[in-house]
């Protein structure tokens, strides 16, 4: 066992010898990896920076049913309550409207200017059936009713946000397999042309008694660091890039009353982004001797 | 420590470079390899650290049938074996002691013991004094002890040298003999190949003599 991470050890320390007396090389393969990981990456901190900002409204559909001023309430409430198509029912004065209205961010000077309280008492109604037919169909039959001046379906802007959502997903894992592929083939041809500048090394460890593990050890830590370095530099390009996004998004909250800001990625997500880059890396670098260290 | 039963190696193309060797070596002791270029020297030498397999016959090293060894078994054949290139194969992006070091990163030997044995086995060729060197530095004689020096540095119980004194002056020659033959004098199996006719002469001892891939005298 202490030979085996004696060994180790020695690749490892060989592998870090061989990235430092290239630093140019090594400086800029890091660069290219450190980019292209940057690209997903500075999506996915969009995205969840987006996911944020929508979940603090209800991703469930409800409707919300807007009051005449001469409703009756009560026979209003008994009917909903009747009906088997409403899951539940939440009643919100015009007064307890306006107070959270009030509360909201960017709306408090809004509200000051008015002289009185425009918003009509609102019944919110959960449907049994969250589906688009059955949502539209409840709202016709809610529409209907006397005393009900408007119904609005309150999901469908939360449904189509989520959608993009889903879709922006969906590219940036198109754009991360992409690039994870382009990253697997710089590794590759770099551990590649180690093993074409090692040739003879190699040959003559293998002569003297080297195993195949010794002679391919340090290179799949040759790949593992690069990935590494790549992945730590992507960190980096995207914390940068958030910081100089948020000079300007700032001010743009700051116009809408809001202290919003982009985030950086969660401490896991961002130890996620590295170990991926080192994981490609090593997989890089395993392709490689395998192909050309038979 | 040593047998060849009617080995013949074939290379791919048809060349037949060895047909029907047969020997035996006892452990400790001393065969010179000779015959005129091309006669199989250095194709038998490669047979028995596995650098080559042969196409009948068998090659037993220590007991072990190389040629029916796995590749993963080869490298632990190779370090109980001490292997001096004709054209060194040293490497010349590191100095005359890593050189010597290389054999023993494969090992078990922790690093404080492996430094003493390389300093023993630069000490031995008398190149110790050289061991910060690298072996650009060194003369054709000097590099051919540095290679004995990192055959030798595993302890090993064969030591096979090809063509251990070519374009060595007659000096450098000599002395790179005498370092073999002192490893020999401690119980080392020796297997030398070489042209030189003088040599072999003048150390008188068991000669392998090789023609077009036969063994001519045993």
């Amino acid at each position: 066992m202490r030979t085996w991470l004696r060994q180790h050890r020695g690749a490892l320390a060989r592998a870090v010898r061989k990235l430092a007396a290239q630093r140019a090389a090594t400086l800029l393969n890091a660069l290219v990896i450190g980019v292209a990981l940057s690209l997903p990456a500075g999506g996915y901190a969009l995205l969840a920076n987006l996911q944020g900002v929508a979940q603090r409204f209800t991703f469930e559909p409800q409707v919300s049913v807007f009051l005449k001023p001469e409703a009756k309430r009560a026979e209003l409430e008994a009917r909903l309550r009747a009906d088997r198509r409403v899951a539940a029912l939440r009643f919100v004065s015009r007064d307890q409207a306006l107070a959270e209205l009030r509360v909201a961010e960017g709306l408090a000077d809004v509200v000051a200017t008015l002289e009185r309280n425009p918003l009509p008492d609102t019944f919110v109604v959960r449907p049994a059936d969250g589906g688009g037919a059955a949502l539209e169909a409840l709202a016709g039959a809610l529409r209907a009713l006397p005393g009900v001046a408007h119904v609005q379906v309150d999901s469908a802007w939360a449904e189509r946000l989520a959608a993009l959502a889903r879709i922006g997903r969906l590219a940036l894992a198109a754009l991360a397999a992409l690039l994870a592929t382009g990253l697997v083939a710089v590794t590759f041809n770099t551990i590649r042309l180690q093993i074409l500048t090692q040739r003879e090394e190699i040959e003559v460890s293998r002569l003297l008694g080297a195993t195949d593990a010794f002679v391919r050890r340090p290179f799949f830590y040759l790949g593992l660091i690069q990935g590494l370095a790549g992945g730590v530099l992507a960190l980096a390009i995207l914390w940068g890039g958030l910081w100089v996004l948020n000079l300007g998004v700032r001010d743009l909250a700051r116009a809408y009353g809001s202290s919003f800001q982009l985030a950086f990625l969660p401490g896991g997500d961002a130890l996620a982004v590295a170990a991926f880059a080192a994981l490609l890396g090593w997989v890089g670098a395993f392709l490689s001797v395998s192909r050309y260290l038979r | 420590m040593i047998s060849f039963s009617a080995v013949a190696k074939r290379y791919p193309g048809g060349q037949e470079a060895l047909s029907g060797v047969t020997f035996s070596l006892a452990a400790g002791e001393l065969a010179f390899v000779t015959g005129p270029s091309g006669a199989g020297k250095s194709t038998l030498l490669k047979l028995i650290p596995a650098i080559e397999r042969p196409t009948a016959g068998s090659v037993v090293v220590n007991g072990q049938n190389v040629g029916a060894l796995k590749r993963g078994a080869i490298p632990y054949l190779r370090r109980n074996l001490g292997l001096v290139f004709q054209d060194h194969k040293l490497l010349y992006d590191r100095s005359v002691f890593d050189n010597v070091m290389l054999p023993l990163a494969f090992g078990a030997l922790a690093p404080r013991d492996a430094a003493r044995r390389v300093r023993a086995a630069l000490d031995k060729v008398g190149l110790l004094a050289r061991e910060r060197a690298n072996p650009i530095q060194l003369s054709g004689g000097e590099q051919q002890r540095l290679a004995i020096a990192r055959a030798v540095v595993n302890r090993p119980a064969v030591l096979v040298a090809d063509e251990p004194t070519a374009n060595l002056d007659a000096e450098s020659a000599a002395r790179i003999v005498d370092i073999l033959l002192s490893f020999n004098q401690v119980g080392v199996t020796l297997v030398v190949a070489t042209h030189d006719e003088a040599l072999v002469a003048r150390h008188g001892r068991r000669v392998l003599r090789l023609a077009a891939g036969r063994l001519a005298a045993a």
